[in-house]
């Protein structure tokens, strides 16, 4: 990974650090399978989806709430893929 | 390493609710004010508060702030101290006014009043039966508040620094605090915020222990800048475990739940909480509904496989209540413990959720140090990382965001008076602690065979939850002791492989486990030495006498911890009993 690329990936893995502990858990999920860094198109997502507000987020993920967007959706619908999953050891 | 100086008239750390407060004081005053924060204000771990703010407002019943003043003082197992007390219940009308003006979208009645809920350990009358003080938006009560704060900061200018990590307070050798040094996380440069007047509100440390409730972001950063600076920490051995953390992922169901109507099982179905807390119910104060989930674990009546849990049951309700007035509560069920909780109870556990010590600080906000309590020139403290003392030993739900108003308004106001009464230059920086900040920077970055700060930290949690947990035990507390210190040593020599400036997360991580750290020695250590039950700290050799009630030992350990870095020195300071203007709330045994 390149400089600019690792200075990417760091300044989005610190925006996933949330308000709430449900996204730290789903989003430490995701960083765990994507240790060597994001592809473009769901780096572009993430990052929009990053923007959101954190409950409106987590509506997303849980699937309270629906957005008119197919690439937040699909992410939404893949971090609570993640998620579901067994839980990571704590940070 | 160098660093750049910035002149602030204030300084604070943190952007919740606390840190938001104060800083409206500031800058309405005219005041130029910095407000450092790891993360945007507006995903503060306040946005996670979500069963509403208490006060006497008396909207859907009788209601009084004395009858506050006597549920908080009760609830602290009278460890809180009383003049705090009595200021913050006092002053909670004021501050949820003020926050209705700034825009809170609280919740109404018909009538358009604010609408208010029963909340656990909340009665009247002195503790006769639960009242209706909670104020709330919806379940996103602590968010609502941290945008009406947030745009009130912007429109009186407060200037805000996003994503810097502070690193240590200066404090000079008389001292006084002369502000902090801040790493900006999008380059890695170090500034020091020369400011008269600093306040922290840095929020609590929960991430110390293994099953917390705590947003990864809770890593205490302002205890260990202020014992790092010789500040020390008070009742830190007083942590809230709430009692309804989902099992295994420490997820939160919010006490709105049992405020609604829900009802707390064990493995026959019973409503346990009869036997425990006969008028309450399942409404008593956290730590005895926590107590009493651990008790019926142990003795065999918890449900599962390994009966490890209990239930927590809401399936009488009806389910438009249930998404009406608890909204989003069956999406963490189904999502973190895969059941709907419309048609089955939830596992719960009692979970790590709230630190009830921290920064020493009177009611003015202003740290106090010694067993006479004398100010801190120039520093201040608010909201979960502060000890005014008005939790004591344990806190009642929905006071934590009282707290953060009146504290953070009292710490802006005490400050706006402090910097008008001191209108002349800033003291001359003093360098030595800037010195020390970057030395510690200095040994992070050239560590060759040092610890991993993810294992270190692991083992940090594990350590805290064996040996501290919800039931302590003496033989436990002393070789947790040991333990911790021996963490602490591998702290010290953590290592980081990744030494790039930019959005650096492992260096950020290095440095907030420094701060977690300190916490952690602070709790283990008070804890081993306090040898009774009170509040959360429950002991299995404190007896149950009647000159020991539920083992509290008034005669002996009516008194505030200090714990001191240097050495793990601890002291010991008075409870304040004496209110403002009412009659002292006298000791008697803890029951609901």
């Amino acid at each position: 990974m390149d400089d600019a690329t690792r200075a990417r990936m760091g300044r989005l893995k610190w925006h996933c650090r949330r308000a709430l502990l449900e996204l730290d858990i789903v989003f430490q999920q995701f960083w765990a399978q994507h240790e060597n860094g994001l592809d473009a198109p769901t780096e572009t997502a993430l990052t929009r989806l990053l923007a959101l507000e954190d409950h409106d987020i987590w509506d997303l993920i849980n699937g309270r709430a629906e957005i008119d967007d197919p690439e937040l959706t699909e992410l939404a619908e893949s971090l609570r893929i993640h998620c579901v999953a067994t839980p990571l050891e704590p940070r | 390493m160098s660093y750049t100086v910035r002149k602030f008239d204030a300084v604070i750390v943190g952007a919740g609710g606390a840190g938001l407060r104060a800083a409206i004081q500031l800058s309405e005053a005219g005041f130029k004010t910095a407000v450092l924060t790891k993360v945007f204000p507006t995903r503060s771990h306040t946005v996670a508060a979500q069963g509403g703010v208490a006060a006497s407002l008396g909207n859907s019943e009788e209601d009084h702030w004395h009858w506050h003043m006597y549920d908080t003082v009760k609830g602290s197992d009278w460890l809180g101290d009383q003049d705090a007390i009595e200021f913050m219940c006092r002053k909670a009308n004021e501050v949820v006014v003020e926050l209705e003006h700034y825009g809170m979208p609280f919740d109404r009645l018909d009538n358009g009043k604010i609408y208010q809920r029963p909340f656990g350990g909340h009665m009247s009358n002195f503790g006769e039966k639960p009242v209706r003080r909670s104020c709330a938006a919806a379940d996103r009560t602590g968010h609502a508040m941290l945008h009406a704060m947030y745009q009130r900061n912007v429109k009186v200018n407060t200037q805000f620094f996003v994503e810097w990590q502070a690193l240590d307070l200066v404090r000079d050798a008389d001292g006084d605090v002369q502000g902090v040094t801040a790493m900006d996380m999008e380059t890695g440069e170090v500034v020091v915020f020369h400011a008269k007047a600093t306040i922290f509100a840095t929020g609590g440390a929960g991430r110390i222990y293994y099953s917390s409730t705590n947003a990864f972001i809770n890593t205490g950063d302002g205890l260990g800048m202020a014992a790092r600076a010789g500040i020390p920490l008070e009742d830190m051995e007083f942590w809230q475990f709430h009692p309804t953390g989902v099992a295994g992922a420490g997820v939160l169901i919010t006490e709105g739940v049992r405020g609604e109507g829900g009802i707390l099982r064990n493995s026959s179905g019973e409503r346990f909480m009869e036997r425990y807390a006969p008028n309450a119910k399942d409404l008593a104060s956290r730590d005895v509904v926590s107590r009493a989930m651990v008790t019926e674990i142990n003795e065999g009546r918890g449900c599962g496989p390994n009966k490890d849990f209990v239930l927590l049951d809401i399936t009488h309700l009806d389910p438009a209540t249930i998404m009406k007035r608890l909204p989003g509560i069956r999406e963490i069920g189904l999502q973190f413990a895969g059941v709907d909780c419309i048609k089955e109870p939830l596992p719960v556990v009692p979970t790590c959720h709230y630190q009830m010590g921290g920064i020493p600080t009177n009611y003015r906000g202003e740290v106090v140090i010694g067993t006479d309590s004398t100010p801190v020139k120039g520093f201040y403290a608010a909201g979960e990382c502060a000890c005014a003392s008005v939790h004591g030993a344990n806190r009642l739900g929905t006071n934590s965001l009282l707290d953060l108003l009146v504290f953070g308004k009292s710490a802006g106001e005490t400050a706006v008076e402090d910097l008008r009464k001191n209108p002349g230059a800033h003291k001359p920086l003093d360098t030595a602690s800037i010195d020390r900040t970057l030395a510690r920077l200095n040994r992070l970055n050239t560590q060759k065979g040092g610890s991993s700060v993810h294992e270190t930290r692991l083992a940090m949690q594990r350590t805290m939850q064996k040996h501290a947990g919800v039931f302590r035990f003496d033989t436990l507390l002393k070789e947790g002791v040991t333990e911790i210190l021996k963490v602490a040593d591998d702290v010290a020599r953590t290592e980081i492989k990744d030494k790039s400036n930019v959005f650096n997360t492992a260096r950020i991580e290095a440095l907030e486990l420094d701060n977690l750290i300190e916490v952690a020695k602070a709790t283990m250590i008070s804890a081993e030495a306090r040898k009774e039950s009170r509040g959360a700290h429950v002991r299995d050799d404190a007896l149950d006498t009647e000159e020991t009630p539920n083992g509290r030992d008034d005669k002996n350990w009516l008194k505030h911890t200090l714990w001191h870095r240097d050495r793990n020195r601890l002291e010991y300071k008075p409870v304040q009993m004496k209110p403002m203007s009412v009659d002292t709330i006298e000791l008697k045994k803890r029951a609901y």
